[in-house]
């Protein structure tokens, strides 16, 4: 039996509601994500400077954006960055996970505090961090002031040691969300395989780094793909916490963006840094979502 | 092959009192600053000046509170935080209201009435969740001049629709496609049209992915410093960037302990969300880490 057929007018609108209802949305991102993504990717190529001009320069901001001292300083930054942060992430996220999943009690109280600073916004944690960090007010005037007279601790004064402050601060930010995700993974895992494993008289050590972690290796990937798009954008924690500093010590991408475009009137060589920054997250990203896609059907 | 022995009981006590040792040290870590902030913030400028940052007050004052709230210089006039805790609120309502049900029609759609070319739209939408933001700041900033929103509340709130899209409709999608066809098609067969399927069928089983996406979209955007600090003026300013200029302001004496209660003010939403719904926060950050 067929239900009473609609008019053809009311099927074409019934064939058409779908995509009409999606249309808004996409239009949206088509215009702001896309065609902003070619607006500047043009402007890199133009000689702007503090408004934006359509003459074209060819690749001259290019030139002169990997000419710039302080961007090859930030991309220094940027590897040192990322490197310790997703490394440190990744090992303090997955131990705390482990020790977390071995039936303890009060995990209730112990996760959220781990996760609490996720919460936070990175103004937030840079302020509460810069003061924690400086000598004269923090954790060096503290251990002074306890009688371990000798205690050195500036490294956020430091020129050499400053992109390490923000490492730490970072990290105190992130590392319980990927412990979250490690925990959500453990528990993933089928407790038949493991008790068999047990069975068969394997030590918890071999039962870890034989079977547990290697069966973690999507929340490895994703964690990745997470921290280190988190990494390439970084603007405010940098901002809250060194400003940059000290001197251009901690400069990454995306401040230096931000000051070229914005205080320097170098709007070409801003843009130029822009586009690179969307080539390293791409670089990240398109293989990612390609497989996550392709995967699910 | 040697086989490992079953430790005895002792050594099995031991590493679970080590175990322990090392959870709460890392709590500690983790408590560590906010404890910092929250004595501090309760504390006069001669005690934080003169003493330890992890002693307790000897002298209590709540002044700090009140004048970050309401007395501090952040614009031209000594207004303290609160109005800016308010263009917060002014800007995260409707951006996480449109987003959240945008996302949610968007979802239904590229599950439910599935079309051609539907899944390169969703990878479209997807990398858009990506995107590093300084690529956008440039036109972004034109755009909202042309279009007369330049430095209002309600150009931010366009900002955070569009770039809160993809996430939002990632998260409905991943829902509803975990959400029996059986019943969709049933709907359908008794003659249920798009908005009616969507009303009295989806709708009402959402309440779960609802909660994730607004936490998710209110921790974002009201934590967002970015676009406040690119776009908003001194009348549109949002919480993120009024704590900023208040605390790295150069003149005067530095109130570290104003300083504190604004940071504690600016956390303070969404620590509350947190504690109120923290599993759901958990969710909402693996909806958006782990795909599938």
């Amino acid at each position: 039996m067929q239900p009473s057929l609609p008019s053809k007018a009311q099927a074409t609108l019934r064939e058409v509601l779908p995509r009409l209802v999606l249309s808004p949305s996409l239009f949206l991102i088509l215009l702001f994500v896309y065609g902003f993504i070619i607006y500047t990717g043009y402007l890199s190529l133009t000689d702007s400077r503090m408004l934006p001009s359509y003459e074209l320069d060819g690749f001259g901001n290019y030139t002169k954006l990997w000419g710039q001292r302080n961007w090859l300083i930030a991309l220094q930054n940027l590897a040192i960055f990322g490197i310790l942060y997703i490394a440190i992430c990744s090992v303090l996220g997955l131990v705390l996970a482990i020790l977390l999943d071995q039936k303890i009690r009060g995990e209730g109280i112990l996760r959220p505090i781990y996760l609490y600073p996720m919460a936070l916004s990175f103004i937030v944690t840079g302020t509460a961090w810069k003061w924690f960090l400086d000598p004269g007010l923090g954790l060096e005037n503290t251990m002074h002031l306890w009688g371990w007279e000798s205690f050195t601790f500036n490294w956020i004064k430091d020129r050499n040691m400053a992109i390490y402050t923000v490492v730490i601060a970072a990290v105190w930010q992130s590392s319980g969300f990927v412990m979250a995700m490690f925990l959500a993974g453990l528990r993933g895992i089928d407790s038949e395989i493991l008790k068999a494993a047990q069975m068969d008289g394997a030590s918890r050590w071999s039962l870890y780094t034989r079977i547990v972690i290697p069966q973690l290796r999507p929340v490895f990937l994703s964690a990745f793909v997470v921290l280190a798009h988190l990494a390439i954008k970084a603007y405010d924690l940098v901002i809250a916490l060194t400003n940059g500093g000290p001197g251009r010590a901690t400069e990454l991408p995306a401040t230096f963006m931000y000051s070229y475009t914005f205080t320097r009137n170098q709007m070409g060589v801003g843009a130029s840094s822009a586009v690179i920054m969307l080539a390293m997250i791409a670089s990240i990203i398109v293989p990612y979502l390609y497989s996550e896609l392709r995967e699910r059907r | 092959m040697s086989r490992s022995t079953q430790p005895s009981f002792g050594i099995e006590k031991l590493l679970r009192a080590a175990l322990y040792s090392v959870l709460i040290l890392f709590a500690v870590y983790y408590l560590l600053p906010l404890f910092v902030m929250l004595v501090n913030s309760v504390k006069t400028l001669d005690e934080i000046r003169g003493g330890n940052m992890m002693s307790l007050p000897e002298v209590f004052t709540f002044e700090p509170w009140l004048v970050a709230w309401s007395k501090a210089q952040i614009g031209v006039e000594p207004t303290g935080l609160s109005p800016y805790f308010i263009n917060s609120i002014m800007m995260v309502v409707p951006a996480v209201t449109i987003s959240t049900a945008l996302g949610a029609l968007n979802g239904y759609v590229l599950t439910k009435w599935r079309f051609p070319g539907d899944k390169i739209i969703f990878g479209l939408m997807l990398f858009a969740c990506f995107i590093p933001f300084q690529i956008v700041l440039i036109p972004m900033a034109r755009v909202l001049g042309i279009i007369g929103m330049a430095g209002t509340t309600s150009g931010l709130v366009l900002v955070h629709v569009v770039y809160g899209l993809g996430f939002t409709t990632l998260f409905f999608r991943n829902y509803y496609a975990a959400f029996p066809d059986e019943l969709i098609k049933a709907a359908k067969m008794d003659g249920a049209g798009f908005w009616r399927t969507f009303t009295r069928i989806l709708l009402p089983s959402s309440g779960p992915i609802i909660v994730v996406t607004v936490i998710w979209q209110f921790t974002n955007i009201w934590n967002d410093f970015l676009f406040g600090a690119s776009f908003a003026d001194f009348d549109s300013m949002p919480m993120t960037v009024a704590l900023n200029n208040l605390v790295s302001s150069s003149t005067g004496v530095k109130e570290y302990n104003v300083h504190f209660a604004g940071a504690v003010l600016a956390a303070l939403p969404t620590l509350v969300v947190y504690v109120v719904s923290g599993r759901y926060f958990v969710r909402g950050l693996m909806a958006g880490a782990v795909k599938g």
